[in-house]
């Protein structure tokens, strides 16, 4: 029998983030045993959602102390779990919080980890790609269960498989020691409209926009189109013009919109590796040599000022 | 205050990276360089040692190529450098590295050891949090801004949707992001003063690590190009270029 668990991040809504759904698809058909661990407020109120895409029990906490500090908790509580009910292979989403947790846990545990993956074809194998996305590589993975693997979001798409979750509560016996790194404030920052991952149409600006306040541009195009998110390049973050939470690339956010609008963005491996999926893709640039031309369905090559401005125009007129 | 700085060589970012024997990165006649990423925790480590009076060591795991990429972090500033090569070392994962980091790290006192968030190596985010667990100290990961208080730090890290300010106290382990601070230019005296400071090899025996503790737990089974997504159309903008993408919006049914 083979054990599979996810750790799902939950909100403390009790929403639970869209990736431990896709992980939960997943592995129901790489184990016969599937469970979520969901630490932290809300834990219990995802339980049906969780239940409903894969997960046969989900381990909860509803402890603010998983909230409250950094990753030393978590894998605490992890770590017991998984002595008492040693499973086969424990799944996590590559995003801020649970990056800090695998590592952490792997420590303790010895195990091996493989991050980055985008598929896993047995419970003891994983694929990752590398390069920017230009190679697949396919890794056996060894030594003591579990086997821990961080994939990236959207790797699958979420399924419900109509099933129901059996809670067991689980004690936060966390030592005063391991209570470290505190969150002592929390800031949003981002722009009004859909979330970038989940927005039908992602239009994205880099350096090729000259300046930051041409950025505008980008927000009013997006505005146009509707359902659409801004996004941008490490350059242009880096640079100070947009906050990181808009950064699409291999540090950043991986997207997968219907459209995906690339303005002034040459393409470098790192930010196609995180749009490359998206189901059509637009690029405007100067350069008629950028490798963003290399992926895109319709690409012109020309000035985004001028382009963008014409192309409000444009889509404001279809839309009456 | 004692900083140490993880960094990391890697193939010249410029080139294209090649798949030699037993699919790992092919090494032999690449440049190598220090990674872009690690620059970053360079220059914070060299702040905070500059405002507290500290020093700060370079710790990293390579080939004994590595020394050039190395010393270029030095060059920067800093004290020292260590090197840990050891043939029995190449294809090592993470687990073997964080191994040998921690190991290395922890032969010494330190307050605070500063990772680049941003590395090459695949294990983003992980890799510098498995060595905090194996030191028994604190960590925070992707910090955009850092700063020194009370003889704890208070850092921004990132969230998906901003930052949350986060308190950590000493010693610790943090990564950060490539906003966190500017890195310097390595001056010509810089450079030359690079050459005298003490650089220590040490190789997985002298780290008291058995060979069974850095054996890789993955292998690489095959390795294949990606599928590739191709060239569509391309056009020169001559004023028509965005009623072609609205048309092209319109096919696409999102406007």
């Amino acid at each position: 029998m083979t054990t599979v668990w996810v750790y799902a991040e939950v909100g403390a809504d009790g929403r639970p983030e869209p990736t431990a759904l896709e992980l939960l698809t997943k592995a129901r058909s790489l184990g016969d045993a599937v469970a979520a661990v969901a630490l932290g407020p809300g834990a219990r109120a995802a339980a049906p959602a969780l239940g409903e895409h894969g997960a046969q029990t989900v381990y909860a906490s509803e402890d603010p102390v998983f909230a409250e500090f950094l990753a030393e908790p978590a894998a605490h509580v992890l770590a017991g779990l998984i002595a008492e009910h040693r499973p086969n292979l424990l799944l996590f989403a590559a995003t801020y919080d649970s990056r800090e947790v695998a590592g952490r846990l792997q420590a303790r545990l010895g195990a091996t980890l493989m991050a980055n993956a985008t598929d896993l074809p047995a419970p003891d194998r994983a694929v990752t790609q590398i390069f920017g996305g230009t190679r697949v590589v396919e890794v056996a993975l060894g030594g003591p269960d579990p086997k821990l693997v961080v994939v990236r979001p959207k790797s699958f798409a979420a399924e419900p498989s109509g099933g129901t979750a059996d809670v067991v509560e689980v004690a936060a016996d966390v030592p005063e020691g391991l209570r470290r790194a505190r969150r002592v404030e929390r800031h949003e920052e981002r722009a009004a409209g859909p979330k970038l991952e989940e927005a039908r149409v992602v239009v994205a600006g880099g350096r090729g926009l000259g300046d930051e306040a041409n950025f505008d541009l980008l927000r009013q195009l997006a505005d146009a189109i509707g359902n659409a998110a801004v996004g941008a390049s490490r350059a242009v973050v880096d640079a100070g013009w947009v906050p990181y939470a808009l950064q699409i690339g291999q540090t950043g956010k991986t997207v997968k919109p219907d459209v995906y609008i690339a303005v002034g963005i040459s393409g470098a491996i790192q930010h196609r590796v995180g749009m490359k999926e998206a189901k059509r893709i637009v690029a405007v640039n100067k350069d008629a040599d950028a490798p963003i031309f290399e992926i895109a369905d319709l690409g012109v090559v020309g000035d985004a000022l001028t382009v963008v401005p014409a192309l409000i125009e444009e889509v404001r007129r279809h839309r009456g | 205050m004692k900083i140490v700085v993880l960094v990391k060589a890697v193939p010249n970012p410029t080139g294209t990276p090649e798949i030699g024997e037993g699919f790992r990165l092919k090494r032999e006649g690449v440049e190598l360089a220090l990674d872009p990423g690690d620059e970053y925790g360079v220059e914070l480590g060299l702040q905070l040692a500059e405002q507290t009076g500290g020093e700060v060591t370079y710790v990293s795991m390579g080939p004994a190529g590595a020394t050039a990429a190395v010393r270029r972090a030095l060059s920067m500033g800093g004290d020292r450098a260590v090197l840990v090569t050891d043939p029995a070392l190449a294809g090592a994962d993470a687990l073997a590295t964080a191994r040998v980091l921690a190991a290395a790290v922890g032969r010494q006192p330190f307050d605070l050891v500063i990772a680049g968030a941003e590395s090459t190596d695949g294990y983003t985010g992980t890799l510098p949090m498995a060595v905090a667990e194996l030191l028994g100290v604190a960590s925070a990961s992707f910090a955009r801004r850092v700063e020194l208080r009370d003889g704890a730090i208070r850092l921004e890290r990132q969230t998906a949707d901003g930052y949350d300010v986060v308190e950590c106290p000493l010693p610790a382990v943090l990564t950060v992001t490539a906003g966190v601070a500017s890195p310097r230019y390595p001056t010509l005296k810089g450079i030359m003063q690079a050459k005298q400071k003490p650089f220590e090899q040490l190789t997985v025996a002298d780290l008291g690590l058995s060979a069974e503790e850095v054996a890789a737990t993955q292998t690489v089974e095959r390795v294949d190009a990606a599928p590739e997504r191709g060239r569509g159309e391309l056009v020169q903008d001559a004023g028509d270029g965005a009623a072609r993408i609205a048309e092209f919006l319109a096919e696409a049914k999102v406007i």
